[in-house]
């Protein structure tokens, strides 16, 4: 998870990503963040997000995002 | 002979008054709704007394805003879309230099206009088209319109961080659309998807051709673009046929495997441009839609839209540049060399533009007009008038007409004059590499590489190496993830000076 605040607050620092669940409802997050964001992931946890779960719910927060990550660890 | 773009209009509200025109997510307007929306605005506009003056249409992405576009022409004025979208800054630079003569806003827009500073004029939507029509007045407008008068003016980004507006006439925008429409083909049953802002000349390619043949025009919603997956559902629950996309948004869906999920299958027409296709994209798209005609589109807001085009026809290999093919008809293109003669062939030159779709030029700024639009040097006998783009183009051995880069990226460096774009092209060929571009770092007089890729630096420098002179090799090398780009869809170079300075 901490390796996962440091990508979101490299991308938005001024964002509170710990509690914050509206990130794509309230457009904090855009489709340029999306794009490093899938990138990032993939470098640092090694595994790839399939399109079918670039879906506004694993990315509305940094804790669906983190379980969406873990969940594709255990997958592979 | 067409004079006004509102003949559209009122020649398809006859025919197909009941058929969709324009639809988003929440509405949508038929063309008899379009008509008579617009109708309403044009008279209580004139009923204020607007008339020849340009009127503001801040609000938000939805079939309304086109309704009041062609609500403004019929006053006899000249419609400004702005977009909360635009840094605000910017917002106050156009209401400063324009000095509207009234603001269009919607119940959402409505309050934010306070923090421009502006402090016209300012009417509702919704209060306006409850006006009744009088025939009287938009009669007696479109009795003295002639085709020479502006209908919008459109704002681009000046090399001096001043905004220009555009000003374009109906004479030039039903030359671009009757050319556009020919060459990609529009008809009836397109059904277009649209992506590009409506505050870029970008949205003219869905706008007026969906008025022209009775097509319709959805309003892609932003955040799908985000979301590959969801917007090929999308496309394909609204039976999109027709895009005209920046090349980004083409790539979100082609670079996230999505083609292996779904394809948007009603495609058949996808024109794109203002960036570089990466050719490993763009071969994706083929393969899996090998049906759909792929075109790519070149042209400056200063000659209303779109002036070249170049369909697909052979296979692109990887480090191969997509061209841009030939100026659609009634336009003309010169390549001027430095002394202002025409480039001989395979030579670089500057790209320049002859003919109607030339728009009247800056809006209140007669100096940068003319820096920008010239008297053609290759003709001493008369007064005729071309736009020079600032690009630099050649042509290819097949006699197509290829874009290499900006003109400002020339530079001089350790003695040697440098066209930035000859290194971004040497970049794009090498197989990892997706987009790359190059700016010059005036005081540490460093020139930086980024680019976009699989490619690891040290792999892209030696590549370098062995394409350049040694002086042409970039002192730094720097990956990102994604390009920056402008509103328009072109690489954000200041954004990129600016990172780099700031660094």
């Amino acid at each position: 998870m901490e390796q996962l605040l440091e990508i979101l607050h490299g991308l938005h620092p001024e964002v509170d990503f710990e509690t914050n669940d509206r990130l794509i409802d309230d457009r904090i997050i855009d489709s340029f963040d999306i794009v490093s964001l899938v990138s990032d992931i993939s470098e640092t946890f090694d595994v790839t997000i399939p399109v079918e779960e670039i879906i506004p719910e694993n990315f509305n927060s940094a804790k669906a995002l983190y379980s969406l990550i873990e969940r594709l660890i255990e997958e592979e | 002979m067409q004079r006004n773009v509102l003949e559209y209009l009122e020649q398809i509200v006859k025919r197909l008054p009941d058929k969709t025109a324009y639809a988003d997510e929440k509405t949508e307007m038929t063309f008899a709704q379009v008509s008579q929306n617009a109708l309403a605005i044009g008279t209580f506009l004139r009923e204020k007394g607007l008339y020849k003056q340009p009127v503001v249409v801040f609000m938000g992405k939805h079939p309304r805003t086109i309704a009041a576009f062609f609500g403004v022409v019929y006053a006899g004025c000249y419609y400004v879309p702005i977009d909360e979208e635009m840094p605000s800054h910017r917002i106050e630079l156009i209401f400063k230099s324009l000095d509207p003569g009234a603001v269009i806003c919607d119940s959402l827009t409505a309050a934010a206009l306070g923090k421009f500073g502006y402090q016209g004029q300012s009417y509702l939507y919704d209060e306006m088209i409850c006006t009744p029509v009088r025939e009287d007045l938009i009669s007696r407008v479109r009795d003295r319109q002639i085709d020479t008068d502006p209908i919008y003016i459109v704002f681009t980004s000046g090399s001096t961080g001043i905004p220009k507006g555009v000003v374009a006439c109906h004479r030039s925008v039903i030359d671009y659309i009757e050319n556009l429409s020919s060459v990609l083909g529009f008809n009836e049953d397109t059904v277009f998807g649209n992506q590009t802002p409506l505050y870029v000349d970008a949205c003219l390619k869905e706008l007026y051709p969906t008025l022209k043949f009775g097509a319709t025009t959805y309003f892609i919603p932003k955040e799908l673009f985000m979301f590959p997956l969801k917007l090929v559902e999308y496309l394909n629950d609204k039976k999109i046929n027709t895009i005209c996309w920046v090349v980004s948004a083409l790539t979100i869906i082609s670079s996230f495997g999505t083609f292996d999920r779904l394809v948007p299958k009603y495609l058949k027409t996808i024109a794109f441009g203002s960036e570089v296709f990466p050719i490993k994209q763009f071969n994706l798209w083929r393969k899996n839609l090998p049906e759909a005609r792929f075109v790519n589109l070149y042209g400056p807001t200063e000659a209303t839209g779109m002036s070249c085009y170049y369909e697909v026809d052979r296979e692109f290999e990887p480090g191969e540049m997509i061209p841009i093919g030939r100026p659609f008809s009634n336009t003309d293109i010169l390549l001027l060399d430095e002394n202002n003669r025409e480039a001989s062939f395979g030579e670089p030159g500057e790209i320049c533009i002859r003919g109607t779709p030339l728009t009247l030029g800056y809006y209140k700024d007669f100096e940068r007009t003319g820096e920008a639009f010239v008297q053609n040097p290759l003709n001493n006998c008369y007064p005729e008038l071309i736009y020079r783009t600032g690009d630099i183009g050649r042509y290819n051995e097949r006699g197509e007409l290829e874009f290499i880069s900006r003109k400002d990226n020339q530079i001089k460096h350790m003695g040697h004059r440098i066209e930035l774009g000859e290194i971004e092209l040497a970049a794009n060929m090498h197989m990892k590499v997706n987009t790359a571009c190059c700016i010059f770092d005036g005081s540490s007089k460093k020139i930086v590489l980024y680019y976009v890729g699989d490619a690891a630096k040290a792999e892209v420098a030696e590549f370098l190496k062995e394409k350049l002179p040694r002086y042409m090799v970039p002192n730094v090398i720097e990956s990102l993830d994604m390009m920056p780009l402008t509103a328009n869809g072109k690489i954000d170079r200041v954004f990129l000076k600016e990172k780099y300075s700031k660094r």
